[in-house]
């Protein structure tokens, strides 16, 4: 791959690569301008958590890498291929009524292998309804899952595409403590296990800390990139560790007090 | 069990108030003299006729005819022409004024023009449930796309489904909840109309009995006998249309979530 005279952000082979990409929404004949010449190296493999204060363009950063946005100017690629619309390579979790609500677990978890034969849809079904633990719910249709289950069920139905990068969207905002702390978990466990490069937005700064190889953190609107922090601690992390606290002040000052409220 | 006794009461609470009516109609009908209605056993006996000739059932059968093809004829045109419409928005912003404009004209308004173009016949009344049907058909398609949440549009993209499949396997299923309600209400509207355009505009059906009865003699048991038959046949609709409601994978459609 004949990657340009950049420094490389990550020691590993470059997975996602975007330079100067700047992007402003149109409303009523104005430009309002949300993410500010973001150039962002990701390697295969990785898991980079995205930080920033609420409504700073995190989302819409994500919505670019995966196409579902165009840049207003630069450009992002994946393998050296310019990104210009969404891909079953790479899967999108959203954070809210993502999966759905006519389809059952079985079928929400096929929907997107449907070019598959019958028997391997079946197995990857069965190996994924067992990763995301949701044996016994086969069947089920969403409004009687709860909500933590159907965030779990949307990890699957993403997974099951076989992906190369997953992008989350703040995939576990709307779930009460607890269970996104068991959800934390389940996706280390499923990223360990299977090495997708992921791409994580939430505001959460322990979630980040907790997750990550490494922390982008945004500035506020029109976003750029504030920092980009490593976190070398070896999972599964101890959040009671004084590294762990400490990688966590760090962050919280370089996204700055405000953000702590 | 007094308490078991009551719940069992409960149960036949409609029945016990629909008696006690009728025993008052009964009663009225006895003390008031003239012509104000028919009491509930001449009704009864005018049922008995008419299910003795037999004809009662070929009205209804003409009925159900006429209110399905023309609700089937709109439900295959406005659809699909609704879904399209509303998926691009600047076709809904060519066809939307034209669509507020025929929407308020009564179905019933057509009939004379029903009757030019098709004579009096099936024909005109299937014409005039079509046109009762396909406007409200029309709007709830267009609304229901625009209302589709985006999540599950980014979610067909993201998994690249060609566009047949796209709209097969998302645009159709998150609409369909809101269609069906949609449908079952449009249904009961060409119940309606059905009786109106049979006054005018055939020789026969529940419509056409009604009237009928009253010019050929003022058979007024017959006209109410005949009321009751087209509230029962649309309630039997209305029920068959609510069965759908409760299918698994459109029920979600119907519960706040």
């Amino acid at each position: 791959m004949a990657a340009e005279a950049t420094i490389p952000l990550s020691s590993r082979k470059a997975k996602l690569q975007m330079r100067d990409v700047s992007f402003a929404f149109e409303r009523d004949g104005k430009s309002i301008p949300v993410l500010d010449k973001i150039s962002l190296d990701i390697g295969d493999g990785e898991f980079v958590c995205v930080v920033g204060p609420s409504g700073c363009g995190k989302s819409t950063l994500l919505n670019v890498m995966a196409g579902f946005l165009s840049p207003t100017t630069g450009m992002v690629a994946i393998n050296g291929e310019t990104v210009r619309r969404p891909d079953p390579r790479r899967i999108m979790v959203f954070q809210d009524h993502g999966v759905f609500p006519w389809l059952t677990v079985e079928g929400n978890i096929e929907f997107g292998i449907s070019g598959l034969s019958t028997a391997e849809r079946k197995e990857r079904v069965a190996h994924y309804v067992q990763m995301v633990r949701l044996q016994g719910f086969e069947h089920t249709y969403p409004p009687d899952l709860s909500g933590g289950m159907k965030q779990r069920l949307q990890v699957a139905r993403a997974l099951a595409m076989n992906p190369d990068v997953l992008y989350l969207d703040e995939p576990f905002g709307a779930l009460d403590a607890i269970t996104r702390v068991m959800m934390r978990s389940e996706l280390l466990r499923i990223w360990q296990a299977e090495r997708r490069t992921i791409i994580f937005v939430t505001h959460d700064v322990d979630e980040a800390v907790q997750l990550a190889d490494r922390i982008v953190v945004l500035s506020s609107r029109p976003a750029r990139i504030q920092d980009v922090h490593s976190v070398d601690i070896p999972h599964p992390r101890n959040i009671s560790s004084s590294g762990y606290l400490q990688h966590r002040d760090d962050l919280l000052q370089k996204i700055g007090l405000a953000y702590s409220a | 069990m007094p308490v078991r006794f009551l719940k069992r009461l409960g149960q036949f609470r409609p029945v016990i108030f629909i008696a006690t009516l009728i025993a008052l109609w009964q009663v009225v009908i006895r003390q008031v003299p003239g012509q104000l209605l028919p009491g509930p056993l001449q009704v009864l006996r005018g049922m008995r006729d008419l299910l003795q000739h037999g004809l009662i059932l070929k009205y209804i059968v003409a009925s159900l005819f006429r209110v399905t093809w023309g609700f089937l004829l709109a439900l295959i045109t406005a659809v699909p022409l609704g879904l399209t419409v509303g998926w691009y928005r600047r076709g809904e912003m060519a066809l939307n004024p034209l669509v507020q404009l025929l929407r308020p004209i009564s179905p019933l308004a057509w009939i004379p023009i029903a009757i030019l173009w098709f004579g009096v016949g099936d024909l005109s009344a299937i014409f005039l449930i079509f046109v009762g049907c396909f406007f409200p058909l029309l709007l709830t398609a267009m609304s229901a796309v625009h209302n589709i949440p985006a999540v599950y549009v980014n979610v067909g993209r993201n998994f690249g489904l060609p566009p047949a499949a796209f709209v097969l396997r998302v645009l159709y299923p998150a609409v369909a909840p809101r269609l069906i309600l949609a449908s079952r209400i449009t249904l009961g509207l060409a119940w309606l109309v059905v009786v109106a355009a049979e006054m005018i505009a055939v020789n026969s059906g529940l419509g056409f009995l009604i009237i009928d009865a009253r010019n050929a003699g003022n058979r007024y048991d017959l006209v109410v006998a005949g009321m009751i038959i087209i509230g029962i046949i649309g309630l039997l609709l209305d029920q068959a249309m609510r069965a759908l409601e409760r299918v698994k994978s459109f029920r979600w459609g119907y519960s706040e979530e």
